[in-house]
């Protein structure tokens, strides 16, 4: 059976997404229409009861939380693919620190930045221009430490690419491009040069390629 | 490199948790984020140094400090072999360093359990954590530090905590613990803000008003390490 993930228009799903094709792992995607209010129905309820996506099925077996996800796809299939989690407990202690940063600190501010920017009209509301002015500023603080530790390590967990760093990219690209804050980046030498070597990754390109973002707001 | 920040250890602490030990704890107990860590390196009994950071006279933003945790924020965390922050990622760590130590099922003994408790866990630091540790902080700490409250964001907190609450007692209904049958890191997560909420708001209600999140809490609430870390609350207000 071939693993299903739910919502791949969807940033949080393509986090996921990236993960498999990095770890060289077949998968179907099932569309869900967030607009439509369809990760709220009783059926999608049933699988995800948080109403978020994506989760994702595999035979039998339910499991969400994208972040959830990673870590058990990365860890089934640790011998195949890019390895995402280090060789050493104290490798792996370093991505894992560097995923909850992205969990707590850097995910928080670049949300309700998308919500506000690519969504508000979607959903209903009014743009609320003191929040996102708040959001960018607590996103450019955390930017600043990510500057000072990307001029020390070449990717944030260590030496090597994972999934500390592979966490990031679905929601910077949307701050990168449908939210026109490329100079967030671009400002910052060493995130810059960070930026340009996980979004080249040809799992990442082929994301973005095979599973386009919802127009925008 | 941290020795303008290190205090000696109380006598107490000396007996129970020896300087020997390289395993440090940098930040107050009362912190919620420092609590979860002492809660799981006593599930897992390992001994440990807790470092004192003194926030009221910022020294959690000293250039000292901030070499081990840039973002200014405790706990930080120290062993022989690496330096790191982020409580759940430390407590992580310490399951896979500590495997065969105390509990040794707190993060699951197979790749399932395993990836249940990290679901949970992700539950816990995505939609638990963000209403309830405004909700701590409004209702148990700015009353302390004379901050004044602010009502709309305490209801528009306890409405989404509610509303998670209803996930919990439903699936709480189901399962004895959040990811399973044994208690987990997953439960072990959610201790520390619950805490303050039950015992030092008058918000308590929305879980022990709960039939089944009540009797988890009641079950969790009274594991030994928990009790330890409460104690340790207590001797350092």
């Amino acid at each position: 059976m071939v693993v299903k993930v739910y919502g791949p228009a969807y940033a949080s799903p393509k986090r996921v997404l990236v993960c498999l094709i990095e770890k060289e792992v077949e998968f179907e995607t099932v569309p869900v229409d967030l607009l439509k209010g369809e990760h709220k129905d009783p059926e999608y309820l049933k699988l995800q009861p948080f109403g978020t996506i994506p989760v994702t099925q595999d035979g039998e077996y339910t499991l969400y939380e994208s972040r959830a996800i990673l870590r058990y796809y990365a860890e089934k299939y640790k011998s195949q693919g890019t390895d995402l989690l280090g060789k050493t407990v104290e490798e792996r202690g370093l991505v894992e620190n560097w995923l909850e940063v992205e969990a707590q600190s850097y995910h928080p501010p670049i949300y309700t930045l998308t919500i506000q920017i690519l969504f508000s009209s979607k959903l209903g509301f009014p743009r609320d221009e003191n929040l996102i002015k708040e959001s960018e500023e607590k996103l450019a603080k955390v930017l600043d430490i990510y500057e000072e530790r990307l001029s020390k390590s070449k990717y944030l967990g260590g030496d090597f690419f994972s999934l500390a760093d592979l966490s990031h990219l679905p929601f910077t690209q949307y701050l990168v491009d449908q939210m026109g804050k490329e100079y967030m980046i671009r400002s910052r030498k060493h995130v810059s040069a960070w930026w340009d070597d996980i979004s080249s990754r040809p799992s990442w390109q082929k994301v973005l390629q095979l599973y386009p973002a919802p127009s925008k707001n | 490199m941290v020795e303008s920040v290190t205090r000696r250890s109380t006598d107490r602490q000396d007996q129970q948790f020896p300087m020997a030990t390289p395993v440090k704890v940098y930040g107050p107990p009362m912190s919620t984020a420092v609590s979860r860590v002492l809660a799981c390196l006593l599930e897992k009994d390992v001994q440990f140094q807790l470092i004192p950071v003194n926030m009221f006279k910022g020294e959690h933003k000293s250039p000292d400090f901030l070499k081990i945790q840039p973002f200014g924020q405790v706990p930080a965390f120290q062993d022989e072999s690496t330096s790191l922050f982020e409580s759940r990622s430390i407590c992580r760590y310490l399951c896979e360093k500590y495997a065969e130590k105390g509990n040794t099922g707190l993060y699951g003994t197979n790749p399932l359990a395993k990836a249940s408790i990290d679901q949970w866990l992700e539950a816990e630091g995505q939609s638990f954590n963000p209403p309830s540790s405004v909700l701590v902080f409004q209702l148990a700490f700015a009353p302390r530090m004379k901050i004044k409250q602010d009502q709309a964001v305490i209801n528009e907190n306890e409405q989404k905590l509610a509303k998670v609450l209803e996930v919990y007692e439903k699936r709480l209904g189901e399962s004895r613990f959040l990811a399973g049958d044994e208690f987990s890191l997953a439960d072990l997560s959610h201790l520390p803000n619950t805490h303050y909420l039950v015992n030092a708001s008058d918000r308590g209600e929305l879980f022990t008003f709960k039939k089944n999140v009540g009797r988890w809490w009641g079950e969790i609430s009274s594991r030994d390490s928990w009790k330890k870390v409460v104690e340790m609350q207590k001797q350092t207000t």
